[in-house]
């Protein structure tokens, strides 16, 4: 249940968003969460609705972006796809492959009234 | 990138920007001052203009970027949204572009800054449970009780049976109950530490939830995340929760006394982990038999006197 403790920050960042820049509505959330930041986008989706009940984002929709895990292949010395965050590069097959990329958590947008 | 159409426009401050999002249309500030401070990725061009002018004007173009010639200036990224986007009032989109762990961090480097002040050492004993966390904590707290001041904070869903074994100890602990949580967080141990109050130059031993998933997103402020893998879990632990092994600095491989009766291979085991952490350290132990304890605490005793020099 790690996705009910994030969704509670996410909360907690739209209360002190609302605090400085003056809105007291939530209509629309939009997340980014990397490929390989080990959560799951369902379970988040399920939290949200749980987490925001009788909040300022009372029914407020859930946009999830997913972006791609990428990461650097010292051997092959280019940017590769990666699929798992400790995996092989798809090129070489070997695991000198550090993730540049795809473990972001963010809040990214909101549409506010 | 241009936020509106996606179109790259690397922008250099002074110099304009060779893209155009033609619209017309005219609004109005009413005079009002507005500073919205939001935080964004792109670190790589800080804006925080205060504007406090009427303008009522046509123009043709709409990105945030930093006009840099000096005088007036019309930006939109310093609208609520931070963007314009034709046709949709800027009070109705925000991008604040905030990290959802951020909250945690920030706990975490007040907790750290705490440490450091006080030259403690602090370690986030992680692993599955039934690993043998606690059985260990109590052998090393009576192994080294005598040279340090230790205290303990027990983080489990229900019951305080840790603390209470930790106690029999002599060693003071604290019992944190997540409830539902699955891990510790910062806040939980920056409220810990206001109880406990651990001594200066002492050691704090967090026992985190058993679990091998969540505890490894959540920074403490520890110095270090041990974790613990037990030869009756299998070899492939390692492979199967990677992130664990990839966010702690130091491997206890526990129950090597059980190993003359398992297939467990330690060296594929380690094997594993190095793959996912090339940086781990691993020691070989058993906190039954005491079996490689001697050189974990040689590890406690060395960052120990470490973290006392950095005060």
């Amino acid at each position: 249940m790690h996705e009910m403790s994030l969704m509670e920050s996410v909360v907690e960042i739209l209360r002190e968003e609302g605090r400085k820049q003056g809105f007291s509505r939530v209509k629309k959330v939009w997340l980014e969460i990397g490929a390989l930041s080990g959560v799951e986008p369902d379970a988040m989706e399920f939290c949200f609705d749980v987490v925001t009940r009788s909040t300022l984002a009372e029914g407020a929709q859930l946009e999830i972006l997913r972006t791609p895990g990428v990461g650097w292949c010292l051997d092959c010395e280019k940017t590769v796809p990666l699929t798992e965050r400790f995996g092989a590069c798809p090129d070489c097959g070997g695991y000198k492959v550090q993730m540049t990329g795809g473990d972001e958590m963010r809040v990214k947008e909101l549409e506010v009234e | 990138m241009c936020t509106v159409c996606g179109c790259g426009t690397a922008t250099v401050e002074g110099q304009k920007p060779d893209h155009k999002h033609d619209h017309e249309h005219s609004h109005e500030h009413g005079g009002h001052a507005h500073s919205h401070p939001h935080e964004h990725a792109h670190g790589d061009h800080p804006h925080d203009h205060h504007h406090d002018h009427d303008h009522d004007h046509p123009h043709d173009h709409g990105h945030d970027h930093p006009h840099g010639e000096g005088g007036e200036v019309i930006d939109y990224g310093t609208g609520i949204a931070g963007v314009h986007v034709p046709g949709l009032s800027q009070e109705r989109i925000v991008q604040i572009e905030r990290d959802i762990l951020s909250k945690n961090r920030s706990f975490a480097d007040e907790n750290r800054a705490s440490f450091k002040a006080k030259g403690i050492l602090a370690l986030n004993f992680v692993s599955s449970p039934g690993s043998g966390k606690t059985s260990l904590l109590v052998r090393a707290i009576n192994d080294l009780k005598a040279r340090h001041a230790i205290t303990v904070i027990e983080g489990d869903q229900q019951t305080s049976n840790d603390a209470e074994r930790i106690r029999a100890t002599g060693a003071r602990a604290l019992q944190v109950n997540t409830g539902k949580g699955c891990h510790l967080d910062a806040h939980m141990i920056g409220h810990a530490l206001e109880t406990l109050a651990p001594d200066d130059n002492s050691l704090l031993f967090i026992e985190n939830v058993g679990n091998l998933v969540c505890p490894a997103a959540f920074d403490l402020g520890e110095a270090h995340k041990v974790v613990l893998l037990s030869t009756t879990e299998g070899e492939d632990k390692p492979a199967k929760y990677p992130d664990m092994f990839a966010a702690a600095d130091l491997m206890l491989l526990n129950k090597s006394d059980l190993l003359p009766h398992l297939d467990f291979d330690v060296g594929a085991c380690i094997a594993e982990a190095l793959r996912v952490n090339p940086r781990l350290q691993v020691l070989v132990v058993s906190a039954r038999t005491g079996e490689g304890l001697a050189s974990f605490y040689a590890w406690i005793e060395a960052r120990s006197a470490l973290a006392r020099k950095a005060r």
